[in-house]
């Protein structure tokens, strides 16, 4: 399995889909090689070997991480420089040189590659060893770009797409883009969503009202909590739910807004809220992790996903698993698993300002969509979509479509 | 026939900077100023002994001996409320050397705000009442009353000259801006439009940044300026006029301008020269008020302050971070009075230090380097964000603990 990332060293939901849908894998007796592009010791994954194809840490690989394709420059795996280890490139052909060797001596049955960064690796296996190549993609360069993005990732990602036996995607609406967007033909695409591990959820964790002190103060006064986590890209679509918080904010004065993460767009939706004079109104924590990022969504009331193309969207089940009332963007792929919840197109800021004031004004409302969905995103497992994932395989090595 | 004369005035200020509060600490530590969590220790006091040392200490002892070696020199200091707080807990012989200069009779002090705020534009009586404070704080330590008056970052506008006007000042200091000036020379004593006992001191600010700014720059076509060269430009610039106004910050020397770039001994020599000609003299500014009577009205109908290339607010309060934060700080002023909270109060107070405001501004252009030197923040957005914060958290202590204010105030 060849992938770029494990927590606690993702930037985001590819490192904890890759996690558990790898664990629970192994619960299937797969015998899995997870490859990284850096050097570190996960103790407490016993259920497969990782391996770290740099001397890069973690934290050296900083800036080069899963979401910055735009940062990428334009130079060809073949001539790029293995040892520049501070150029993303480098790093992808020194990832692409180790996972070489690896599958000489461990010859794979199937490699399984996520995502574009991994692909040129996924497909060097796949010339070497002959097993065939599954293709796992959890967000295109278009729902990363917002758009058309770096030619460099989209030449990449379709050369992988051709050449994968067989492709994963995260969503319905993930296959949608690469049938259309990549030419590719609907049969060899299987899809499989994405789950949550309760098990994982419930590890003694107990909320701690003091974390977001001021917050729980303000929802003993009659306020609503309105959060989101998530990373600040156009990908995202903040700059539509800030701009929906002020208009929320007009009709309906007791909503507070959260906002935990960080990224390129931080200023720039720093100065939005201040431009729209609700700067008072939400409020900014940064990059959030362990009790910060579990307490970001016990505190809040409502979970908005406002992103403009987002492939699964795990956060979604994590927000709901804190008891949230959740409100998604059409253009977000978990939604093709929940009912209960409410929808909008990511530009209708008018549409999501209803929304958020409906729900803050209305406890019923409010009380049904979140014991709703609380029920359902239990359902959502990682081991039925492990066994998915297992028959792909299955049909991948008979070489046989489902 | 009275002597021409350098008005020297230098202001020493120093902020309560804000740390990195975040969005967890609100509700849970009400302490704003005390960076903590750095190897250094906490952040204002560091910063205050490093400028104590580069600067208010050697600048204290070099103006002693140009008193004592000078019986015409003289000087004037502004020192901000806030500098003094700090320098009685970190560097309290700051205060003693600053008592022995005005021991002599030859350094004035110059009133301002206590807090060095912005108030007089979003709140008069709140302004009064930091004016009162300083010059309260100033006859406690000091023993003398001010009679001329400064707003923070010599910003100045006819109204407020009114306003001193009738506080009982007898002068202001202002920038004598050339658009404002046209064809008229900084080098007098004027008066403020529509007023009759206050006179008017606009800086010289091309021989006051010469110092302050330019000194140690090394692209400028000046650099290495010599005493004797900067001598020659005072003695050009007031010939057939009256004073030369050089007002600039106290820690242009040693800490805006190094201690081994020779700022201290190129003072020194120009102080020597200037007074070398026996028809110049050094005034305080009330002795420049009192020797010369206002050669003409000027009137500023807008703000004019001293920064940056636009000489008006927009360093304060030209973005909408720096208004929403602003507008959020001063919309709690009747809350925060009424709770009767010392501590609150004065914690809102070291909040309307203009400095915060600054650290925000996003003019990174002409200017912008400047503004980068003088922030603790990694951006302006981060220090808006910790700004907003502590909002949040006086606001919290109004609902929480008093039970007054509403929680949008």
């Amino acid at each position: 399995m060849l992938g770029w990332e494990l927590p606690p060293h993702n930037s985001g939901g590819l490192g904890v889909a890759c996690y558990y849908m790898s664990k629970a894998l192994a619960l299937h007796d797969a015998t899995i090689d997870f490859v990284v592009p850096y050097q570190v010791e996960y103790p407490e994954i016993d259920w497969m070997t990782v391996h770290g194809a740099t001397k890069l840490t973690p934290s050296e690989r900083y800036g080069l991480g899963a979401y910055e394709s735009s940062r990428v420059i334009d130079t060809p795996m073949s001539k790029a420089d293995a040892d520049n280890l501070k150029d993303m490139r480098g790093v992808q052909k020194s990832y692409t040189k180790y996972v070489e060797t690896l599958v000489e001596t461990i010859s794979p049955d199937v490699i399984h590659a996520h995502d574009w960064l991994s692909m040129e690796a996924g497909m060097r296996a796949k010339a070497i060893t002959h097993a065939p190549l599954v293709v796992h993609v959890h967000a295109t360069e278009f729902d990363r770009a917002g758009g058309i993005g770096n030619p460099l990732v989209h030449e990449i990602e379709y050369q992988g797409l051709m050449m994968a036996d067989r492709i994963i995607a995260v969503s319905e609406m993930t296959k949608n883009i690469i049938i259309s967007n990549y030419g590719i033909a609907s049969d060899k695409i299987e899809v499989v969503h994405n789950a949550i591990d309760i098990d994982c959820l419930n590890d003694g964790y107990i909320y701690d009202g003091s974390t977001y002190k001021y917050l729980e103060f303000m929802r003993s006064k009659g306020y609503t909590i309105v959060s989101s986590v998530t990373r600040f890209t156009i990908q995202k679509g903040l700059t539509f739910f800030i701009r929906a918080a002020a208009k929320a904010c007009k009709k309906y004065e007791k909503l507070l807004f959260l906002l935990a993460g960080d990224g390129d767009q931080r200023n720039e939706l720093i100065e939005l809220a201040a431009d729209l004079g609700i700067a008072d109104k939400i409020f900014f924590t940064g990059f959030v992790r362990g009790k910060q990022w579990r307490d970001s969504y016990s505190v809040s009331d409502i979970f908005v996903m406002s992103s403009v193309s987002e492939p699964f969207g795990l956060t979604a089940l994590e927000a709901a698993h804190h008891g949230n009332a959740l409100i998604i963007t059409n253009q977000s792929g978990v939604c093709e698993v929940l009912d209960d919840i409410l929808r909008y197109d990511f530009w209708d800021d008018d549409k999501l300002a209803e929304l958020i004031v409906s729900v803050a004004t209305s406890k019923p409302l409010m009380k049904s969509l979140q014991d709703g969905v609380m029920k359902e995103y239990s359902k959502i497992s990682w081991d039925d979509a492990s066994t998915k994932c297992i028959n792909v395989y299955k049909s991948a090595i008979k070489g046989i479509n489902l | 026939m009275n002597k021409r004369g350098i008005v020297l005035y230098l202001h020493a200020h120093q902020p309560f900077r804000v740390k990195q509060y975040k969005v967890f600490d609100i509700a849970n530590d009400h302490s704003y100023f005390n960076q903590t969590d750095t190897d250094s220790g906490d952040k204002n006091e560091s910063v205050f002994r490093k400028v104590a040392d580069k600067s208010y200490r050697p600048m204290t002892i070099l103006f002693e001996k140009l008193l004592r070696k000078h019986p015409e020199f003289k000087v004037s200091l502004s020192v901000t409320g806030v500098f003094l707080e700090q320098a009685e807990k970190w560097a309290p012989d700051i205060i003693d050397g600053f008592k022995r200069l005005v021991a002599t009779g030859r350094v004035e002090i110059v009133a301002e705000t206590y807090y060095h705020s912005l108030a007089y534009f979003y709140s008069l009586p709140e302004f009064e009442r930091q004016v009162e404070a300083h010059k309260l704080i100033i006859r406690k330590l000091f023993g003398v009353e001010t009679r001329v008056f400064r707003n923070t970052e010599l910003s100045y506008n006819d109204s407020m000259a009114k306003w001193a006007e009738n506080y009982g000042f007898k002068g202001v200091l202002a920038e004598g801006w050339d658009p404002i000036l046209q064809w008229r020379s900084p080098n007098f004593v004027y008066r403020p439009a529509d007023t009759k006992n206050i006179s008017l001191l606009l800086k010289n600010y091309r021989l006051s940044d010469d110092v302050a700014f330019r000194f140690g720059d090394k692209n400028w076509p000046s650099w290495p300026l010599t005493a004797e060269t900067y001598n020659n430009w005072v003695n050009e610039s007031i010939r057939d006029k009256s004073i030369v106004n050089l007002f600039m910050d106290f820690e242009t020397f040693g800490e805006h301008q190094w201690a081994d770039a020779g700022i201290f001994e190129f003072y020194e020599e120009f102080i020597a020269r200037w007074l070398d000609n026996p028809d110049n003299t050094f005034y305080t500014v009330s002795g420049a008020i009192d020797t010369f009577e206002p050669v003409g009205e000027v009137s500023m109908p807008n703000t004019v302050t001293w920064a940056d290339t636009e000489r008006d607010l927009t360093a304060w309060t030209g973005n909408n971070m720096q208004k929403e934060a602003l507008r959020y700080l001063y919309s709690l002023e009747k809350d925060i009075l009424n709770s009767g909270d010392n501590i609150l109060i004065s914690d809102w107070r070291k909040l309307q230090t203009s400095d915060h405001v600054y650290y925000m501004c996003t003019k990174w252009f002409s200017d912008g380097d400047v503004h980068a030197y003088f922030s603790p923040y990694d951006s302006p957005y981060s220090a808006f964000l910790y700004f907003i914060n502590a909002i949040h958290d006086l606001r919290y202590r109004l609902n929480e603990n008093i039970s007054v204010g509403g929680l949008n105030g």
